[in-house]
């Protein structure tokens, strides 16, 4: 897929890959659409509801109502609201949420673009979305969004050191930035071994910068009522909420690449099942994860949220660098 | 304390206006904060958006006439409420009970005191960001309410008590189903730890917030929980028995820390103090007996006044009445315990953190109807 990236421009290439990119945004669409009904089930179960069931079978039509409602309503702006930044920053929410995903290995073969430094591509774009959170809570000129926005960046950029860092461990490992590279380095034992400290720190930091629960302090609903995006409604509150969980979806496939082996099967004996179902299951596996806490778990307070990141998590991510170098330096006999 | 910004960059203070529509204040309560960058300089509490007058309109009904307005006081135990004016009518008439209807009375405040309790820990839990707890509380309250429904033909403002009385008397099997429930709630208590009180972040969050001594309490007349947390071993229940109460065996869990976290414990224990409480409530409840006694067909307490208090789940309510010997009172007066609780909120939210603001005002446990009344 990606070596027509290498040939000339013609116009079967560019339609061809035109038709995959749409395809892609389709096929995360179809997710985030039953993820929300996939998170609304398993927490109304883990919460002694029955979830959404009535409309469509099973309820499983749902979702689609719901953004149709969104879509249907009446674009409202706020007065005193700052109108372009108000109108540009569900984009600037959105588009890099989506981006990432195009670095992204899901097989062996499906990935759009197998760049040399795939992990800081990731890193670099990601960071974009915290300036439409706070370009939000700025530009919607209300107090509360103010304050959400304000948290909400201060948070990701806070989680975003650790997050980095305890992917530096990988690196090392695997001496490169390429994430077809690093899931190729699996083969024998999945990163989440070898780097289970990393691995701790990531999910804990991940999910901070997914603003998910226990982290969901941008969002606070019994504090500051909605956080940045209190003033948005109709299809830019919609553009949020999809940034939210597209992110999520970079996300846990960053997370299966890095830690869990890609699509790298668990042992070699079942290499019958298709890797694409591999990427699948341990990626099911995280987003179940991220559910269930979030219907478990109360949230952090906000001076709790920072000294945790720098004072427990980058200490554990630093100290985890420095033992993977010790351990590899050992290993190549310098010491 | 020290700001962060001493190097000459001005920060200016900021008024940010809480509720009445918010979704933690429980109610149409109102806070105005000014606050400067997450810290509360100054908090005011803005209550009267959910006043209705009742004691002003009670100048102008009889006295059973009174009793479903006091439904509408706390709305969470009625019952409470509803026993409360009974008792001031009873003590200035000098009616007596008879046992059953007392028995059905402490049943029914008790088990009130228990929903009442679960609606807190569910709510409190939302606040501070936990949404399943209070599907599980609301759960258990459910069966309570379904008793109650049984019991008076209402979900939530019963009226089911009368001066010199019960109106009505427990239907066949309820007294089984009751004792049914209060085993369950016992087996399914630890679970409730297990879910919350465990849990790290819960625990960090709350523990050593919203802290005051033993002096601030009494100095703010905090009564309940409230005055408990510190130190104060005050339990009306305990300290000046009414109605049957003085025939049970039940502890009065006191804290020493005064914060939010040992307010949340001293809840649940007296959940579990409440269920013992029902245990031999209803393993000696009469089978046989009037639940109604003899009460003239006209109210008229004789001229004078009187002030009765009782345990609420939230302190200490009291009713006071002046009789001029008319089948109305003269003047109708509550002490509102989550009024009372409310004042120390101003002096706790100074110079803390926005995120506690919700904890704080969420662990003192108003009920916007009883603060304005």
């Amino acid at each position: 897929m990606s070596s027509w990236l290498e040939q000339a421009p013609s116009l079967t290439n560019v339609l061809h890959y035109s038709l995959a990119a749409v395809a892609l945004l389709l096929v995360v669409l179809g997710f985030v659409t039953y993820a929300i009904y996939f998170e609304r089930k398993v927490i109304g179960w883990m919460q002694l509801r029955p979830g959404p069931n009535r409309v469509g079978p099973l309820g499983l039509l749902q979702t689609i109502s719901d953004v149709t409602k969104l879509l249907l309503k009446e674009d409202t702006r706020p007065k005193h609201a700052d109108k372009a930044l108000f109108t540009l920053a569900p984009i600037l929410a959105y588009s890099p949420a989506f981006a990432v995903l195009a670095v992204m290995p899901f097989t062996d073969t499906i990935q759009f673009a197998d760049l040399g430094v795939g992990v800081l591509y990731y890193i670099a774009l990601s960071s974009i979305t915290v300036m439409g959170v706070i370009t939000a809570g700025w530009a919607s000129n209300n107090k509360y969004s103010l304050i959400g926005g304000m948290r909400s960046a201060a948070q990701m950029i806070s989680y975003e050191v650790p997050l980095v860092m305890s992917v530096v461990g990988i690196i090392l490992m695997t001496g490169s930035l390429n994430l077809k590279d690093i899931v190729y380095a699996q083969q024998d034992v999945w990163n989440i071994v070898p780097q289970f400290l990393g691995f701790i720190v990531f999910l804990i930091a991940a999910q901070a910068e997914l603003n998910r629960s226990p982290f969901d302090l941008p969002e606070a609903e019994s504090e500051l009522v909605a956080g940045y995006h209190v003033e948005y409604s109709g299809f830019r509150f919609a553009m949020f909420m999809l940034a939210e969980y597209v992110y999520m979806f970079g996300m846990g496939t960053l997370i299966v690449v890095l830690f869990l082996g890609g699509w790298l099967p668990i042992h070699p004996s079942l290499d019958f099942i298709p890797p694409i179902i591999w990427f699948i299951i341990k990626f099911m596996f995280y987003v179940f994860l991220q559910f269930w806490l979030r219907a478990t778990m109360p949230r952090f307070r906000a001076d709790q949220l920072m000294g945790f990141a720098w004072k427990v998590l980058l200490p554990v991510a630093l100290f985890n660098i420095m033992l993977t170098a010790f351990v590899i330096t050992y290993q190549n006999g310098f010491m | 304390m020290p700001t962060p910004f001493s190097t000459g960059i001005r920060t200016e203070e900021m008024v940010l206006n809480i509720g009445p529509q918010h979704p933690s204040t429980h109610g149409v309560f109102r806070l105005v904060v000014k606050i400067d960058g997450e810290t509360i300089k100054e908090a005011v509490p803005v209550m009267g958006y959910l006043h209705r007058g009742t004691e002003k309109l009670a100048e102008n009904l009889t006295y059973t006439q009174i009793i479903p307005y006091t439904d509408r006081i706390d709305y969470l135990s009625s019952m409470t409420n509803n026993y409360v004016l009974c008792h001031a009518v009873e003590t200035l008439m000098g009616l007596s009970i008879p046992e059953k209807a007392e028995f059905l009375r402490v049943i029914v405040m008790e088990m009130n005191r228990i929903a009442s309790h679960l609606v807190w820990w569910g709510t409190y839990l939302l606040d501070i960001g936990a949404i399943g707890p209070f599907l599980y509380a609301f759960r258990d309250r459910e069966t309570i309410i379904n008793l109650f429904n049984e019991l008076s033909g209402a979900r939530l403002t019963y009226n089911y008590m009368r001066i010199g009385g019960v109106k009505w008397d427990a239907p066949p099997g309820w007294i089984e189903k009751a004792k049914e429930f209060v085993q369950y709630l016992k087996s399914e208590l630890p679970n409730y730890h297990v879910l919350v009180s465990g849990n790290e972040i819960f625990q960090s969050r709350i523990t050593g917030i919203g802290t005051y001594s033993r002096q601030d309490a009494l100095d703010h007349s905090l009564s309940g929980v409230m005055l408990r947390c510190t130190g104060e071993n005050w339990d009306i229940r305990k300290n000046e028995p009414y109605s049957i109460y003085d025939r049970f065996e039940f502890d009065v869990p006191v804290a020493t820390e005064g914060d939010c976290l040992s307010r949340y414990h001293l809840r649940l224990q007296e959940i579990e103090q409440s269920i013992r409480i029902l245990e031999q409530a209803l393993d000696q409840f009469p089978e046989e007996g009037e639940v109604m006694g003899k009460v003239p067909k006209v109210i008229r307490p004789p001229v004078g006044e009187v002030y009765v208090r009782i345990e609420a789940p939230r302190g200490e309510l009291g009713v006071y009445i002046a009789s001029q010997g008319k089948d109305k009172p003269w003047r109708f007066k509550l002490r509102r315990p989550s009024f009372v609780n409310l004042q120390i909120l101003p002096k706790l939210l100074e110079g803390v953190n926005m995120s506690n603001m919700v904890a704080i005002l969420g662990s003192i446990d108003i009920v916007v109807g009883e603060v304005d009344a």
